[in-house]
């Protein structure tokens, strides 16, 4: 081994002998690889037959995981929505449910 | 030719910095390191180096400018004593983790309280841990050796890790002696350049230094870097061979001093290694097998060599310059009888914790040690092993 990387990636299952030394990052745009979703413990769910597509929680959402197509919100973008519940606060037609993470 | 001078052991240590010429050097003065960065401004303000001399508001930031300057791409050097070095202590981590191979020389002095200017060891010892590699010189001479050959071995691409020069505060920082320079020519022949294969102002391949680094892999860069200061070893006898090709001085892991064939021994750090090799020699007149082994690399800690070189002595006093206040000994002691332990057992160790605070160390405390050890040898008997020389009862 060398201080050099053997693998541009690191994933959960490399060894210490592939790491990248000190942890260095060596491609950049790499965030995309991050699903910062994994750590919600509470989760919205979209009640589609309640909505009306008003259109007040996509722009109030702090991590843009209500997908918009068409003037219209599509359901949540899982992989970066964290469960801050600040959807279903604003909105007025009680269209998103909010539960625990798993159930 | 090499150049024969007379200088202080901070001047040596400004002088190799001139001859290196380093990209950027970032320190703040405390005594007694405080003259190697001034002499150093000097060369930069007389334009004798291309050096970026950073002139920060505390050592935190020397060592933060240094990670930063090092992990962009270039050759960083600083230097420091006591409370500095412990105020770099989260950088020192920063530095060894991110593998940064910056260099540092660290003039040993007591580190406080109570509040203390003069010379022990208790600074780079509490750094121990750091992963730093460290090397300890007994002289100006040493301190110069060894910062030349400290790039070489930081940045050695096996190593990848930072390293620290120390040298006794005021007893070799600032007593003048003679010392044999090479060649500016020379230094710059054999430190050469530092070309890391990947460095933040690279535009070419975008990279990030010091990521948050969860469990998923903050153990496997620990078990890296722990690696990595194994390797150092090798690399380290590599670059004290070249070393002494062009200059005649041979290196090792350590020095002994009449060991071969010694009864009786004491291992010790940097300056107090010249009295006690006085007192070796007038115990060799009178027929007495003393010996001395004199520690250069403390980290990576070089276990295996120093218990074959040590495994036929009757009787040992390790010296320790600093107290780690485990009850039990100080640092080296600890370090070297683990080291004997299953190996050489059936060896007398004992330990001194000696010259706290820069407290005088003469050629009669290293006598008293000795014949301590006389005594050992002749009843087989220990006794207390964890003892104080030079401290008033």
């Amino acid at each position: 081994m060398r201080n050099r990387p053997s693998v541009k990636r690191m994933t959960p299952d490399i060894s210490w002998k592939d790491i990248t030394p000190g942890g260095t990052i060596y491609d950049a745009g790499n965030a995309e690889d991050f699903k910062t979703g994994d750590w919600r413990a509470m989760k919205p769910v979209w009640i589609v037959e309640k909505c009306t597509q008003c259109m007040l929680c996509p722009p109030v959402c702090p991590d843009t995981s209500i997908p918009v197509k068409d003037s219209k919100r599509l359901d949540y973008d899982y992989d970066h929505c964290k469960g801050c519940g600040v959807c279903v606060e604003i909105c007025p037609f009680d269209a998103i449910d909010f539960v625990k993470e798993g159930e | 030719m090499a150049i024969r001078e007379r200088l202080s052991g901070n001047e040596a240590m400004a002088v190799a910095m001139r001859q290196i010429n380093p990209d950027v050097v970032a320190a703040f003065p405390i005594t007694p390191s405080t003259e190697i960065p001034q002499y150093f401004s000097q060369f930069v303000s007389n334009g004798e180096v291309d050096t970026e001399f950073v002139a920060v508001e505390s050592e935190h930031s020397a060592m933060s400018a240094c990670i930063g300057a090092a992990a962009a791409g270039a050759r960083a050097m600083t230097a420091t004593s006591a409370n500095g070095l412990a105020l770099m202590w989260e950088m020192l981590y920063i530095a060894a983790s991110s593998r940064l191979p910056i260099t540092m020389s660290c003039v040993n002095r007591a580190l406080s309280g109570p509040i203390n200017i003069h010379n022990d060891h208790s600074d780079s010892m509490g750094a121990r841990d750091s992963g730093w590699i460290q090397l300890y010189s007994e002289n100006n001479q040493e301190a110069y050796d060894n910062l030349l050959q400290a790039l070489r071995i930081g940045e050695h691409e096996d190593v990848m890790l930072p390293v620290m020069v120390c040298q006794d505060g005021f007893i070799t920082s600032h007593a003048v002696e003679n010392i044999e320079l090479l060649e500016d020519d020379k230094v710059k022949g054999f430190v050469g350049e530092y070309e890391p294969d990947h460095y933040m102002m690279n535009p070419k391949e975008p990279i990030g230094v010091g990521p948050l680094d969860l469990p998923a892999y903050y153990f496997e860069h620990k078990r890296q870097q722990a690696e990595a200061i194994k390797r150092s070893k090798k690399v380290i006898m590599d670059v004290a061979k070249e070393y002494e090709k062009l200059t005649g001085r041979s290196y090792g892991y350590f020095e002994e001093y009449k060991l071969n064939d010694a009864e009786i021994a004491i291992v010790i750090i940097n300056s107090t290694a010249g009295t006690a090799k006085t007192v070796v020699d007038k115990l060799r007149d009178n027929g007495i097998k003393a010996g001395l082994l004199k520690i250069r690399v403390f980290r990576p800690f070089p276990a295996e060599e120093i218990t074959a070189a040590l495994k036929n002595v009757k009787a040992i006093a390790v010296m320790d310059k600093a107290e780690s206040f485990s009850a039990v000994g100080g640092p080296l002691f600890t370090e070297i009888k683990a080291a004997l332990y299953g190996v050489a057992d059936g060896i007398n160790i004992i330990n001194y914790i000696y010259g706290l605070g820069g407290r005088d160390v003469r050629s009669d405390d290293i006598e008293l040690v000795y014949n301590a050890l006389l005594e050992i040898q002749k009843t087989g008997k220990t006794g207390e092993t964890y003892r104080y020389v030079g401290v008033r009862e």
